[in-house]
């Protein structure tokens, strides 16, 4: 039986962007910053729509969770395949403190209300390298997970999940239905073609708001300050290898 | 000698004609005619050359510069044509057409190997380049002039071979069938052509035919049971000739005209390369653009049926020059795009250089490169969309700026891609930094789609037939000034105002933001003075104005620089008024060019009427006629051998 597959599409600031911390400290800029889909969460929509097209899914759902703009995240979601969108309206404040185990739970959530057999998510998003929604999601859920796959093969009523780990790769296998955390060689993103991005534009984004959900979101976690990372201290030229020894004894570092 | 054989004499839709303009140096060089894309009907236009009317109305602005009047319709404000979704949409088309350019698209490589790579063609047909303003129901992406110009901008950024690649199919191959072709024929051909399964290809270009577009010698024949016509000809220099399956073929067809005779007149065709006897050459070595297939094609007893003709029997020169006339403005985008590729790599070298003990973008001879090159590329950038954006929003008057702004893009891209790899040094002039590429590149963009020297007679003489036409207007007015006292009552306070200076800074006043008032008054000196250089030029050399090149080249570079200066004006003044982060840097940019485009028009003008200036006209075409006649140098070598 074809399965119906969640994904979720976090929107997140563009990797090539050079991120500036706030001056007050309270987070980095976000305003006129240019933002694209989490590149983990791409991987995780290839995959799905890739399930799609072998017939193995019947319908996929996109989910973004934040501000207005996370309708243009979703887009780009429906542009790859996508069947149709979910938008989680959460703004402001809340936006700011929203957390893994929040969105988890979001996420259990429209899983149930969607009947899907199979979430799949990206391992972690570029901004807070959090790597804890698919694995709190099936906490939630209690389905089963198979984290950082990098290949996966639908059996019967199971998936095959092939992990590279320290030392190898791992197989494991889950009963359906379960949540799945792409890794970053489980496929190579298609483009958005421009024909697609068009016909996206019609497909269909339903809009939620916490309060359909029944969804706890206050903040379990306080950001006290937000910093650039220690600018890098100069380093010293050396004339010759015995000159570095020399140096590196004197340091106390050899 | 040239021959311009309709000015002054019909009104509207004038096309520039010259016979035997030279050596045929030029790809495809040819001139523009009115931008409506519908075609009149042959007897309509019988009517309107008999009927003696009033002097054709436009609100084109450059039209009107001639007429020394300013119509600020279609330059102020600035075009604003995208709607919120159009604008989102856009954006959401742009990003991964970027992406594709930089991940996939590989340039060297295409420049190298001299066509596009087979996986870069394929990733651009399912991204859908090859189709963007073909509608959606056929196919197509459905983008209006604005969009597909940001999107063109983006591909002229990283590889201007695919460029024409991509624009020899859709900007000329293909945009025929698009302004012209008739339900059956775009239901026939759009689809396949927009999903890049079958390459078109627009052929007008002859070894005997280059600026002089009507001399073509291809011909075509309808058979005697008139199902078909017979083609016979061959074409040279045609993009995607080689890859083409589709092409519009313009050719000469017996056309009989209202008084029974027959006259060879030229018809457009879409024409299959399965019709049989369609074949082409090898592709064309070439010092840029490599990537682009360029080749011969011929056309031997080709059967072409007679619902595949385009447009209206006997109508193709129009057809033809539509269809260039509509696409230029592609070209000023897509080559603000290069001008940025190019101005990127120039900065960065610049603030990571060190010479002398200082980073170079601290020396005044850098600073000053920079400036020109940005200032080049914001006259650019603003002509390019103010042109799209007045086309969006249904002008089709608009062929003396599309001109203009080809004629200014390709010398200001070449411009600032040579400065840069000045700045860059012995680093520009290697092969990987990928410069002196783009600069091979462009070099065709002043030669093809019409040669710039060309499309500057193109831009004076329209220009002048339209003031001529209005003049001769005053002139029947005079012969019985009690009927026509309204009209010369307002000429009369016209030119009075002019003499008294009253005019001085309020033309352009109501629609310039007041930080730039400065630069308003200066701009407004050269609208008048400009009205005066155009009816003192009418007046001394008459309709033999059009013998004297010297003069009509500094006429329209004077035109160029005012629609330069006139576009910046109106798009500081937007980016002030919305008080955007770059409006200071952009008051500035306006300023420089209003002042130096300013001088500039001044000394352009003063040799139309300065005796020594007319003087050294004669003198160089004395020099020339010199040259000509020892085929080549005249003067001994210093060394007496």
């Amino acid at each position: 039986m074809a399965m119906r597959v969640l994904v979720g599409c976090k929107r997140v600031i563009d990797y090539a962007v050079k991120i500036r911390v706030k001056p007050d400290k309270t987070g980095v800029v976000t305003e006129g910053v240019k933002h694209s889909l989490n590149p983990f969460d791409e991987i995780a929509v290839e995959e799905a729509v890739r399930l799609k097209e072998k017939k193995l899914a019947s319908e996929v759902i996109a989910v973004s969770c934040g501000p207005p703009p996370c309708q243009e995240t979703l887009r780009t979601a429906l542009a790859m395949g996508v069947d149709r969108g979910i938008h989680v309206e959460i703004g402001g404040k809340d936006y700011e403190t929203l957390q893994p185990i929040h969105v988890s739970k979001i996420l259990a959530k429209l899983a149930q209300e969607e009947k899907v057999d199979l979430i799949i998510l990206g391992k972690q998003a570029i901004d807070d390298d959090a790597n804890q929604t698919a694995q709190m999601t099936a906490a939630v859920l209690d389905w089963p997970q198979g984290v950082f796959a990098s290949k996966i093969e639908k059996m019967d009523g199971t998936l095959k999940i092939q992990r590279e780990v320290d030392g190898g790769v791992e197989y494991v296998e889950a009963k359906l239905p379960a949540v799945i955390s792409s890794d970053l060689r489980l496929n190579e993103p298609r483009y958005a073609t421009l024909p697609n991005i068009m016909k996206a534009k019609k497909k269909q984004i339903a809009k939620k708001s916490i309060s359909d959900l029944g969804v706890d979101i206050t903040p379990r976690v306080e950001v006290l300050t937000v910093e650039d990372p220690p600018v890098r201290e100069a380093g010293a030229k050396v004339e010759s290898v015995e000159e570095l020894l020399t140096k590196l004894k004197d340091l106390g570092r050899i | 000698m040239l021959r311009f054989s309709t000015f002054l004499t019909k009104n509207h839709s004038c096309w520039v004609m010259m016979q035997k303009s030279g050596h045929g140096l030029s790809l495809r060089a040819y001139a523009a005619s009115s931008a409506q894309p519908a075609p009149k009907s042959s007897t309509e236009n019988a009517r309107e050359t008999k009927k003696e009317k009033k002097a054709f109305v436009t609100n084109s602005f450059v039209m009107n510069l001639f007429n020394g009047q300013l119509k600020s319709d279609q330059v102020f404000p600035f075009p604003e044509v995208l709607n919120q979704e159009q604008q989102e949409t856009l954006q959401m088309l742009t990003d991964p057409t970027a992406k594709f350019f930089e991940e996939v698209n590989d340039p060297l490589k295409n420049d190298l190997i001299e066509k596009v790579e087979d996986n870069t063609m394929e990733g651009l047909r399912e991204m859908g380049a090859f189709g963007m303003q073909v509608p959606q129901d056929l196919g197509g992406v459905g983008l209006n002039n604005t969009q597909y110009a940001r999107l063109v901008e983006v591909v002229g950024k990283h590889d201007l071979g695919v460029g024409i690649t991509l624009g020899a199919h859709q900007s000329i191959g293909f945009k025929g069938i698009l302004l012209y072709g008739n339900e059956a024929q775009k239901k026939k051909y759009l689809p396949p052509l927009a999903s890049g399964e079958l390459i078109a290809a627009y052929c007008l270009t002859e070894p005997e035919s280059g600026s002089d577009a009507a001399s073509i010698k291809t011909r075509a024949v309808l058979s005697e049971d008139e199902t078909h016509y017979i083609l016979n000809g061959g074409k040279i220099w045609i993009s995607n000739g080689g890859l083409a399956e589709i092409f519009t073929v313009f050719a000469k067809t017996p056309v009989k005209i209202p008084s029974g005779e027959v006259k060879e007149k030229i018809t457009a065709f879409i024409v299959e390369r399965g019709f049989g006897g369609v074949t082409n050459g090898p592709p064309e070595k070439k010092m840029g653009i490599k990537a682009s297939n360029t080749a011969e094609v011929h056309f031997e007893d080709v059967k072409v049926p007679v619902e595949n003709v385009l447009g209206e029997v006997g109508e193709g020169f129009k057809v033809a020059m539509n269809i260039l006339n509509n696409g230029r403005f592609g070209m000023a985008a897509a080559l603000s795009g290069t001008m940025r590729f190019a101005i990127e790599k120039a900065t960065e070298h610049a603030v990571n250089r060190t010479q002398f003990g200082n980073k170079i973008s601290t020396y005044g001879s850098i600073q000053e490169k920079l400036a020109r090159m940005a200032m080049a590329h914001y006259i650019t950038e603003s002509m390019a969309y103010m042109v799209s954006g007045n086309m969006d929003r249904g002008f089709v008057d608009f062929q003396l700026e599309a001109a203009i702004s080809k004629i200014y893009a390709s010398e200001a891209a070449w411009f600032v891609v040579d400065e840069a790899i000045q700045i860059l040094g012995g680093m520009g002039f290697m092969r990987d930094t990928g410069l002196e590429r783009v600069l091979r590149d462009l070099r065709i963009f002043r030669i093809f789609e019409g040669a710039n020297d060309i499309l500057r007679l193109f831009v004076a003489l329209t220009g002048l037939q339209y003031a001529g036409g209005h003049l001769k207007e005053l002139q029947k007015a005079m012969k019985n000034p009690a009927a026509n006292l309204g009209l010369i009552l307002d000429e009369g306070a016209k030119r009075m105002k002019r003499v008294v200076g009253l005019n001085n800074g309020s033309f352009l006043t109501p629609y310039v933001h007041s930080d730039l008032a400065e630069s308003a008054s200066k701009v407004n000196k050269t609208i008048e003075q400009f009205g005066v250089s155009v009816e003192n030029l009418l007046m001394k050399y008459g309709k033999n104005i059009v013998h004297e090149q010297f003069l009509l080249n500094r006429l329209a570079n004077s035109a160029i620089d005012i629609y330069s200066m006139v576009t910046v004006l109106s798009r500081a003044s937007r980016s002030l008024q919305q008080h955007l982060s770059s409006a200071e840097y952009e008051h500035n940019l306006t300023s420089v060019i209003c002042s130096e485009g300013y001088e500039r028009v001044q000394l352009n003008l003063n040799s139309l009427k300065t005796s020594e200036k007319l003087k050294n006209f004669e003198k160089m075409s004395k020099i020339s006629q010199d040259l000509c006649k020892h085929g080549g140098l005249v003067q001994q070598h210093p060394l007496g051998f």
